[in-house]
């Protein structure tokens, strides 16, 4: 039998490694999933084969049985229902899960090695570490979610950091201190303590980031619930559990490293919430940015004198439920000869690529998405750029102004264009709670409008003009 | 643990190989994918659910406390593997439709 289980596993690394590469390329990013996840369901049916074959059939069996069913159920269902626009939370979600795991195994190994025969130091430190991460990653990625369902604000005050300060150094501290007889803890005690001060420190931890920092940290998470499997495989001496912990490790750590350099953000700042401290500089006077008005039939004759069209869409065009009626109004301007494309900047939307999964939904050619750093250089041949939905991504003062809070964020350089719409629902601020001093540009008309009255109303237009 | 260690460098070898592998896998990974990746790494750290079928299996039957502790470790382990890769096949079979 065990050789059996040995086979499988080996194979369901294999899996992994394959999965994860070809996750990283377009065409066989689908097969990559696919190739991943039966080796995954190899690797599990064989564990509770080997685990329990001869054996009686126990509660245990019974209640592990019903437990892979129903949580298969409804993560098919979840998945199935959620919307595309809140892919993000859900991955966060589904983190949450395999961090709670984390936990709550640190929590049963814990009393198996407190009635054990022979004490173990080191072991139990290893479960303590795999279970405080488990932990952070759990309860952060709760709060992660909460706040991209808009659930839950941003807190950022001086207690939140020294809360988070001091929690951190306790986590470090107590296993010391028990180790070397300071603090008179069983080894029960001291689990659910630094099992609760993991858990706080993940929801302090995750309260001060921003909310356009979002991905990076799920993505951490992500990255720290990789580590506490890993760790969580040394204590069982599982070989698969050790690789395929690392594996999200390290791609984790990677992976979100990538993203900050696509926001241009550092990750230290992205943890210190570090959009905090800017008292946005003598940028307040926001409100007596002169704006200039413009209004469906004006954008809808403007877009029939143009020749070469741009759209900028942002999260609030997902939001708005939009993006169908973008590819309308795309099909209906490239009926006339009109060229349209689409310009995706990094990290519009909630996750790096969630744009384009939002507007391949709406069946938007994948030709017709251009990358910010593609076209940004040629900005100026557009006759119209309609920003749609989307704020902070075109803000000049990310690259003129430096007491601004976004200074250094990459961005289109929509100014660039002959005219600028942005269609926008009022002058609320972007993501990052931040001024648009693009605003005030002499090229840039704003049209108060939900995006999707807006859009429907141009194309009526449009039709009748019948240009 | 200790035995895990000292019984030879062939464990830290590979984790050290896992580190590098991790990394040099996903190294080419255009931004486009950045959503589905993470979203199939995150799959990928369910296989922690096999450690709690093992932890499970260790479990009294007659302790209650435990058992239910155990379900749930079972349950979230399992709705990470699943809800990861069937979420990771909505989005990728976004972009597959058209080509």
């Amino acid at each position: 039998m065990t050789i059996l289980l040995e086979v499988s596993y080996f194979l369901a690394m294999i899996s992994f490694i394959i999965g994860l590469k070809f996750l990283s390329s377009p065409q066989r990013a689908k097969l990559g999933n696919i190739i991943a996840g039966s080796g995954m369901t190899l690797a599990i049916v064989v564990t509770v084969i080997h685990t329990f074959f001869g054996g009686p059939v126990t509660i245990n069996l019974i209640l592990i049985i019903v437990a892979i069913l129903l949580g298969t159920i409804l993560g098919k269902r979840m998945s199935d229902k959620a919307e595309m626009t809140k892919m993000p939370q859900l991955v966060s979600y589904f983190n949450a899960m395999g961090g709670g795991c984390a936990l709550l195994l640190g929590i049963i190994e814990g009393q198996q090695l407190y009635y054990g025969d022979n004490p173990d130091r080191v072991a139990e430190v290893v479960l303590m570490t795999a279970m405080m991460i488990g932990a952070t990653s759990f309860s952060g990625s709760v709060i992660a979610y909460l706040k991209l369902s808009g659930k839950q604000k941003d807190i950022r005050n001086r207690f939140v950091s020294i809360a988070s300060r001091a929690l951190l150094a306790a986590m470090i501290a107590v296993p010391f201190l028990v180790s070397y007889q300071l603090l008179h803890l069983n080894l029960i005690q001291e689990i659910i303590l630094l099992g609760t001060l993991a858990t706080l420190y993940g929801v302090v931890f995750v309260f001060p980031i921003g909310g356009a920092d979002m991905p990076v940290v799920i993505s951490l998470l992500n990255s720290l619930t990789g580590v506490a499997t890993a760790l969580a495989g040394i204590m069982f001496h599982n070989l698969l559990m050790i690789s395929g912990g690392i594996f999200v490790g390290s791609a984790g750590v990677l992976l979100t490293l990538l993203m900050c350099k696509a926001m241009n953000r550092s990750l230290w700042n992205v943890l210190a919430g570090s959009f905090k401290n800017a008292v946005i500089g003598g940028n307040t006077n926001g409100a007596e940015i002169e704006i200039t008005r413009t209004s469906i039939g004006e954008l809808a004759t403007n877009l029939a004198f143009s020749s070469k069209v741009a759209i900028i869409p942002g999260y609030g065009l997902a939001v708005a439920q939009a993006q169908h009626l973008c590819t309308q109004l795309e099909q209906l301007l490239e009926s006339k000869g009109i060229e349209v494309e689409y310009i995706i900047h990094p990290v519009a939307g909630r996750m790096p690529g969630h744009m384009n999964v939002l507007l391949a939904e709406a069946d938007v050619h994948y030709d017709k998405l251009r990358e910010m750093d593609e076209v940004n250089d040629e900005m100026s041949s557009y006759d119209i750029s309609i920003v749609i939905g989307a704020n902070d991504v075109v803000n000049p003062s990310a690259e003129s102004d430096s007491s601004s809070p976004i200074f250094g964020m990459p961005i289109i350089k929509a100014y660039n264009s002959k005219q600028v719409v942005v269609i926008k629902r009022g002058m609320s601020k972007g993501y990052a709670g931040v001024e648009n001093s693009l605003f005030g540009e002499d090229n840039c008309h704003l049209l108060f409008a939900d995006a999707k009255d807006a859009l429907s109303g141009v194309i009526g237009e449009l039709k009748t003009l019948n240009f | 643990m200790l035995d895990f260690i000292s019984g030879g460098q062939a464990p830290i070898y590979f984790i050290l190989l896992c580190i590098f592998l991790g990394i040099e896998i996903i190294s080419n990974v255009p931004a486009i994918l950045h959503t589905p990746l993470m979203s199939g790494a995150n799959a990928i750290h369910g296989v922690i659910l096999a450690g709690a079928i093992i932890t499970m299996y260790h479990v009294p039957s007659d302790d209650y406390l435990n058992l239910t502790l155990g379900f749930f470790a079972v349950l979230l382990g399992t709705l990470n593997i699943s809800g990861g890769f069937f979420v990771t096949g909505r989005i990728l079979s976004m972009f597959s439709k058209k080509k």
